[in-house]
């Protein structure tokens, strides 16, 4: 199913794209540490996972990692080294099958154990949808409380990469998004990759952690090297402001705080940044607090239009947020197409849409 | 040419599959000629550059093996490996017909008093099966699948189990709990959905399961539970001293799902303590086996198709389940290994009570597996032979079982369903904001509406 060859292309272009940050759509915004966090270490993301991957096996002697070239580090370096430091009956490779690997997971989780699954893309996570939205999300729910799966976390490389075209690009949080009993999460960066990693990975709930692959090498910050957990379920809000909330998850953060830069600079509008982290549960109370604050919402995400999880987010603040909307809420999105090859400036939601939707949206 | 083919039979699988030959004496490769003096040709070939392996079996310079198949040798005519190059795995049986031992060193010994559990709990099965099918026909409970035909299936595999192993199902294998404990009134009040069943009332009927019994609870979809099964039976082999296997039930329709397949590929390769315990009974709903698959059943897939020992035995023959279940189990305990187990029998029921399989099958060839070889019947000619068989006994078991049944059904009848806010719980190990307040929407909304829903059914 997959081209690991364009698995390794896709590595170099990532290389690259942190080599020569023109050719990316973004510009990296790190996530500010807390005052007072001693002990920290620059890493990018796909360190920042492996490290939390690390200390979650460290921790928890039965814990298991497995998917399709784990063993040797994985095809984006996430699971480096980890094989030579817990085994391979603890860090292994799995037959080519995202119906298995999921199933597996379901299995081991079943019995208590922790099981960290990765699936190469989240393009391929389709095979596996099955064993996700009928299986692992309705395990509990079934059985009355008798069995579960809540041990077990996916992780799952998804978004845009430059030229990754229809199967090394999508971002399927929204096809999750529908179904009761599972996390899904998204991360912005190395510290929240990390910290959201832990939590998902605890949490008693099957997770998916959907990771945007363009930032496993672009995106670099000092990571605290301690263990710690994210509160799942909450959104960050990473930059206050009165007139208009930007809502995003993933890489387009960083797409939507540029935009918040420019709005700032160019139009003296203050700029509500929020990155909602939790796409399942979500925060609905910080978000319908930020829309009745200023009135203004703008929701960017790469994929699809038409039932992408921004139409959730809209739909529920316009009910709850009625009397204190100024405008119609916007949303900035990939278009209804499958995702392009040579297309893909003209089809991700940029900054230069978003600040064209803003615009709109402030001058309604 | 007997010989030749033992000896051809020993060359490929006594090195890599060791089980075959012990198990059950297969000498199912009914080598061609031409196969075989491929290999003595390529014996020729070898030697004449002074190598010194054996028959065809493995090439020598590993440096220069193709990885995908290091151990297949080369031949130079060309010939397409046909399905007819290979006899049926054969089925293993104990008993005949008549309820007669056939080979006495096959005789599981076991004593009076399990075999009596064993048709008394076959008894159980098919008496409880016929009220809850009809129960179901008279618009009691709203759905049944009954067992009948695969009883010795279910009770003779679940006999040479022991109760730490960890059982997934697909959804006829009832058997099984009942052999482990499952009482008539938590089948029942399953069925009913009511507020003592261990599932809360939210799955259809006959999708049980038991945690104190290590019965995983069922579910709808096909062969999901296969995978898993190997996932548990990968964390089980990891605990320090493991003594306990997993054992995985599923139909031979089931067995098409690309799930089947990964689960066996996964079993093999990381190898997994667990059984693949296929219920081929002839169909799946409607259709029949030569439209499920072209090869030999599902044991054919599993030596040659994924490296796994693999064994066939008559479901209809308690013991051979037994025997069968039991060397499976001693075989993926040992070795870490997984083992495919198909038990032939007929589904002398209609799929479900949402099915009239005499639209598609004659009612004389379903009556002849219901009479003649019926798995009930085996053990009773076979008890009869023992001089274990009592029939005074045998009638008041199956009117006691009549009774509580029936008596049990018009209990879980008038128990109330749970408290319909359990709707909303389970759904996550805590429930989160959005849920709680759905629940309250609900309750506010329940509240103002009462005479629209059957509140008097719930508990409050």
């Amino acid at each position: 199913m997959k081209v690991s060859s364009l698995a390794r292309g896709l590595l170099s272009a990532i290389k690259s794209n942190a080599r020569c940050s023109t050719r990316s759509h973004f510009t990296y915004y790190p996530t500010k540490l807390a005052e007072g966090t001693h002990d920290v270490q620059k890493m990018n993301m796909f360190q920042a996972i492996n490290n939390a991957m690390d200390l979650a096996l460290e921790q928890d002697s039965s814990a298991l990692l497995f998917g399709e070239d784990v063993g040797f580090g994985g095809v984006f370096r996430c699971s480096m080294n980890l094989r030579d430091k817990y085994g391979k009956d603890r860090v292994f490779n799995t037959p080519l099958c995202e119906q298995g690997i999921a199933g597996f997971a379901i299995g081991v989780a079943n019995t208590g154990t922790t099981a960290i699954a990765e699936i190469q893309f989240a393009d391929y996570i389709f095979p596996s949808f099955d064993q996700i939205v009928n299986e692992a999300a309705k395990y509990r729910y079934r059985s009355g409380g008798l069995f579960d799966c809540g041990s077990l976390t996916f992780r799952v490389p998804c978004g845009a990469v430059g030229h990754g075209a229809l199967y090394h690009s999508q971002s399927p949080e929204a096809y999750f998004a529908h179904t009761p009993g599972l996390r899904v999460v998204i991360p912005r960066g190395p510290i929240k990759a990390k910290g959201l990693l832990l939590a998902c990975i605890k949490d008693p709930n099957p997770c998916i952690m959907f990771e945007p692959k363009t930032l496993y090498r672009a995106a670099v910050e000092e990571v605290p090297v301690e263990s710690y957990a994210d509160d799942l379920g909450k959104c960050d809000i990473l930059r206050e402001g009165k007139d208009i909330t930007l809502i995003g998850w993933g890489t387009q953060i960083h797409v939507l705080l540029e935009v918040a830069d420019l709005a700032k600079k160019e139009l003296d509008i203050d700029c509500e940044v929020i990155d909602l982290v939790s796409v399942l549960p979500w925060d609905t109370q910080t978000i319908c607090n930020s829309a009745n604050k200023t009135g203004r919402v703008l929701i960017a995400h790469e994929a699809p239009f038409t039932q992408g999880f921004g139409s959730e987010l809209a739909a529920y603040i316009q009910e709850k947020c009625f009397l204190r909307l100024e405008a119609p809420i916007k949303r900035v999105t990939g278009w209804d197409t499958p995702f392009p090859h040579v297309f893909e400036p003209f089809y991700l939601p940029d900054k230069h849409r978003c600040l064209t939707a803003l615009k709109e949206i402030i001058n309604y | 040419m007997a010989q030749f083919t033992c000896c051809v039979t020993q060359l490929i699988w006594s090195t890599s599959y060791p089980f075959h030959c012990s198990f059950v004496n297969m000498s199912f490769l009914r080598k061609s000629v031409q196969l075989f003096n491929a290999a003595k040709q390529n014996t020729r070939m070898l030697s004449g550059v002074q190598r010194s392996y054996s028959a065809g079996v493995k090439t020598v310079d590993d440096r220069y093996a193709f990885p995908g198949a290091r151990d297949a040798s080369f031949v130079n005519n060309l010939k397409l490996t046909m399905p007819e190059d290979y006899a049926p795995i054969p089925i293993y049986r104990v008993m005949d017909r008549d309820g007669y031992v056939l080979n006495e060193q096959e005789d599981p010994q076991l004593s009076q008093e399990i075999v009596e559990k064993m048709f008394r709990d076959m008894l159980l099965l098919s008496t409880m099966d016929k009220i809850l099918y009809e129960s179901q026909r008279q618009g009691r409970i709203s759905f049944y699948m009954t067992n009948f035909g695969e009883e010795a299936s279910h009770i003779g595999s679940a006999a040479a189990l022991e109760m730490r192993d960890v059982i997934y199902g697909q959804y006829r294998e009832a058997g099984v709990l009942v052999w482990r404990g499952f009482r008539i009134d938590q089948f029942i009040d399953q069925c009913y959905g009511n507020d003592d069943d261990l599932g809360r009332g939210k799955q259809m009927p006959v999708h049980y399961g038991s945690k104190e019994l290590n019965f995983v609870t069922i579910s709808s979809p096909l062969s999901t539970q296969i995978p898993q099964a190997v996932g548990a039976a990968y964390a089980l082999k990891r605990k320090p001293n493991n003594d306990s296997c997993v054992v995985c039930y599923f139909g031979e329709g089931a067995a098409s799902e690309g799930d089947a397949h990964a689960a066996f590929n996964f079993a093999a390769t990381l190898e997994c303590p667990v059984i693949f315990f296929c219920r081929n009974n002839g169909f799946a709903i409607s259709t029949p086996s030569n439209e499920q698959y072209r090869g030999d059943g599902i044991a054919g897939r599993g030596p040659m198709g994924y490296g796994i020992a693999t064994v066939r035995v008559d479901g209809t023959d308690v013991f051979a389940v037994y025997n069968a279940m039991k060397r499976a189990r001693e075989y993926v305990l040992r070795e870490n290994k997984p083992v495919v187990l198909e038990a032939l029998a007929y589904r002398v029921s209609h799929h479900s009570t949402s099915d009239d399989s005499t639209a598609y099958r004659s009612a004389e060839e379903i009556e002849m597996w219901n009479t003649l070889e019926h798995p009930i019947s085996k053990l009773k000619s076979y008890m009869v032979h023992k001089g274990w068989f009592n029939e005074k006994e045998e009638t008041e078991f199956v009117s006691g079982v009549r009774k509580q049944v029936l008596k049990q059904i018009a209990i879980s009848e008038k128990k109330l369903k749970p408290n319909w806010r359990e709707m909303f719980e389970g759904v996550y190990a805590d429930m989160p904001k959005h849920l709680l307040e759905q629940q309250r929407e609900l309750e506010q909304h329940v509240e103002a509406h009462k005479q629209h829903y059957p509140l008097k059914s719930f508990k409050q």
